[in-house]
């Protein structure tokens, strides 16, 4: 969904259905909401949307997105810039000569308009730089706040004793430009999140459960309890962990093991919410549902995983730890300065004021949210989302690479070989295209996917036997599409009556641009080699088929552990992975990302997403990671270096409001601008 | 004098009335969705929803 036409199409088809009354779509973050009868269900109106062409999942409300910091922030925004604006006015007819009663009106209308905008539009500063004074810290916002204050009191008792200035205009613009600077940091990760959010959630929402009464309901995965028998169909997902009590199919567990061949279950045998049911329907008696899972258990140890790289300090914040002491220093020794040079307590207020203020660290406060929102916006355009802005300072810095196999390098899904394809004659191209165009297996639709350009043949007859395959009747002969009397690896086998059955193998083909992605990793210094959950013999395919080393049958532990080792040799580390088994991994890491089809745990854990199939998406982060790392520190520089020049002409004394308030504006588009060169970064 | 006397309070109403609507519009939720925004004026309403 990315265009007015989507939009329009998704709308009024569902409008269409009897029981929605209304249908909003949102298209910054790709949902649609919709007011339904209750007795519509989610599944139907999944349904709905795939017939009108879109894919879609419903999303259950508590994973709904934190709540946006950027809206708390656009009120004192607003007023920020309607009070500068305004007191700018009437600073620039006192600087321009108003004097005597003309001047105190002036600043008066100022004091009305500056005292309670300031009061409004500096909380989100107050409120910090209090929490952190409180926790005996400092952050940029103590020296924020204390010059704001200090200013403001300052100004109003100025404007009591008919002085000369007064200060509004410059604490409020100065307001106006942290505001703004917070606004874009917020908005960068709002943006990226919610891209993410949306993509969440996307296996096993609830289960058909079969009531005592013999009916079947769907049941969303949080209402479901332990003893409920729940009909999973095949090619859904198990929304809980439980046994089989009927049913005999074979189960997907690549998302929990990263195993990518099918394993046969049957009656008796325990199985695990996030797999996937292969072949024929199941009935499962549910013994362990949400937290207790296995899945919520591989959830836990990368929660743990998650807490080492929580300690990752943002270079911001360090900037910060650095400059508000600094700061602090320099105000109070040109206090103490003036003082002792004798120039009353007065004066030497002002001149330590002037210095809090025009150090503002205005342009550092925008050097690193305003360079990454640029660039994950390119990132964004090239369909890769960022969710955190720290991510694409860990991602700079990284010079090891693990990635996972299974739906990593590879697709994660089977398809058929391309060889046994071309082998097809066009009649059985057609029959076959037609037989697998009638079931929802997984290999059926692969396999009609990969036979798309081909005319289907006319068939009669058609049934699907569940764990079998497809059987019809073609010119009158009996054909079928079924499982393979016998065979090593997945296949299917087309089976047209009086002639020799023939086999056609799939495989987990590696997803496109495998090869040069991983050679240009190389090149920009960062070596991979895989760390898959998958059994030796299918990594070791793959690993010859590009180049690469390999570990193979690696637990979630195992690969935490790797990438540990790893860090403690002094590496930083990215994780390329998808599964649930790549979780604790992705979250242990330096960096992580994951693509769009991972498991929800997966991306979850995941810095970056990356939709699409190509794996080229790795480099162009990796890139443009860099690339906004340089811009990032050329804005400290521009930041740091108008500082060096305008902070001694505050100490001695020359700095007019005037001066103050241009430098403040320039310094702050110079970073800006400068930040603006990473719009086509992504490229 | 006189002129700034009415001409002041005048440009500090409206710029009030300017802050009030922002603050209209963004508990409206107009502020909600700025990519829809952009691509729903292309859409052909086919009347069904006009009063």
């Amino acid at each position: 969904m990315h265009c007015a036409s989507c939009m329009a199409k998704v709308e009024r088809g569902l409008e269409q259905l009897p029981a929605v009354a209304k249908a909003r779509v949102n298209l910054s973050v790709r949902q649609v909401r919709v007011a339904h009868h209750p007795a519509l269900t989610a599944p139907e109106l999944v349904a709905a949307l795939e017939a009108i062409g879109f894919v879609s999942q419903p999303r259950l409300e508590d994973a709904g997105p934190a709540a946006s910091a950027v809206r708390p922030l656009l009120a004192p925004l607003a007023v920020a810039g309607f009070a500068s604006m305004n007191v700018m006015l009437m600073s620039v007819s006192i600087w321009s000569g108003a004097d005597g009663g003309t001047r105190d009106l002036f600043h008066w209308i100022s004091a009305l308009i500056g005292v309670p905008a300031t009061a409004y539009a500096g909380r989100p500063f107050f409120a910090s730089a209090w929490r952190a004074l409180r926790r005996l810290h400092t952050n940029m916002d103590v020296p924020i706040s204390i010059g704001i204050l200090l200013a403001t009191a300052l100004s109003l008792y100025e404007t009591m004793t008919h002085g000369r200035t007064a200060w509004f205009d410059g604490t409020l613009m100065l307001l106006l430009f942290l505001l703004a600077g917070r606004a874009l940091d917020a908005m960068m990760r709002d943006r990226a999140r919610a891209g993410v959010d949306a993509l969440l959630r996307q296996a096993a929402p609830g289960a058909l459960v079969l009531t005592p009464e013999g009916e079947l309901a769907w049941t969303e995965a949080r209402d479901l309890e332990p003893g409920m028998l729940m009909r999973v169909a095949a090619g859904e997902r198990l929304a809980a962990d439980g046994e089989i009590v009927a049913g005999r199919t074979s189960l997907d567990q690549s998302l929990l093991t990263g195993e990518s061949a099918p394993v046969p279950a049957s009656v008796g045998e325990a199985v695990h919410a996030g797999t996937l049911n292969l072949d024929a329907p199941i009935d499962v008696r549910v013994s362990a549902t949400g937290e207790d899972t296995s899945l919520a258990e591989i959830a836990r140890l990368m929660e743990a995983a998650g807490q080492s790289r929580s300690s990752y300090v943002r270079i911001a914040d360090r900037a910060a730890g650095l400059y508000a002491p600094a700061v602090h220093t320099l105000a109070l020794a040109s206090f103490a300065g003036w003082m002792i040079a004798g120039a009353g307590l007065y004066q030497s207020t002002v001149i330590a004021i002037a210095v809090l203020i025009i150090t503002c660290p205005c342009a550092i406060g925008l050097a690193v949210p305003v360079a990454q929102v640029v660039a994950c916006g390119a990132l964004m355009r090239q369909g890769v989302m960022v969710k955190d802005g720290s991510a694409l300072e860990r991602l700079a810095r990284v010079d090891r690479a693990l990635i996972d196999k299974t739906g990593s390098l590879t697709m994660g899904r089977p398809a058929p070989d391309a060889i046994a394809l071309v082998a097809l004659s066009q009649r059985d191209a057609g029959i076959a295209l037609a037989l697998a165009s009638h079931s929802r297996h997984p290999l059926s639709r692969a396999l009609a996917d990969a036979l798309a350009g081909h005319s289907p043949a006319p068939l009669t007859d058609v049934t699907e036997t569940p764990g079998y395959g497809v059987r019809g009747v073609w010119n009158g002969r009996p054909a079928a599409l079924r499982r393979p009397d016998s065979a090593g690896t997945i296949a299917v086998a087309l089976d047209i009556a009086g002639e020799p059955v023939r086999l056609i193998a799939f495989s987990d083909l590696l997803r496109p641009d495998c090869r040069t992605a991983i050679d240009e990793l190389a090149r920009l210094g960062v070596p991979s080699s895989i760390l898959s959950g998958d059994n030796a013999r299918s990594v070791a395919e793959v690993a010859r088929a590009i180049g690469l080393t390999g570990q193979a049958s690696a637990s979630p532990r195992d690969k935490t552990e790797a990438i540990v080792r790893l860090q403690n040799g002094g590496h930083s580390v990215l994780m390329v992975g998808d599964g649930l088994n790549d979780g604790p991994a992705l979250a242990a890491a330096d960096a992580s990302i994951a693509p769009g089809t991972a498991s929800d745990a997966g991306r979850q854990a995941a810095d970056i997403v990356f939709l699409g199939d190509s794996l080229s998406a790795l480099p162009r982060s990796l890139r443009t990671a860099r690339r906004t790392m340089r811009v990032v520190r050329e804005n400290f520089a521009l930041a740091v270096g108008y500082n060096v020049l305008a902070v001694p002409l505050a100490i001695f004394g020359y700095v007019t409001p005037l001066i103050a308030a241009v430098a403040m504006a320039t310094s702050s588009i110079l970073v800006i601008t400068n930040s603006l060169r990473l719009v086509r970064a992504a490229r | 004098m006189t002129s700034l006397a009415a001409l002041i309070p005048i440009a500090l109403f409206l710029g009030l009335c300017g802050l009030a609507a922002f603050f209209w519009a963004l508990r409206e939720g107009q502020f909600d969705d700025l990519e829809g925004a952009a691509s729903r004026i292309l859409i052909d309403e086919e009347g069904e929803e006009l009063p």
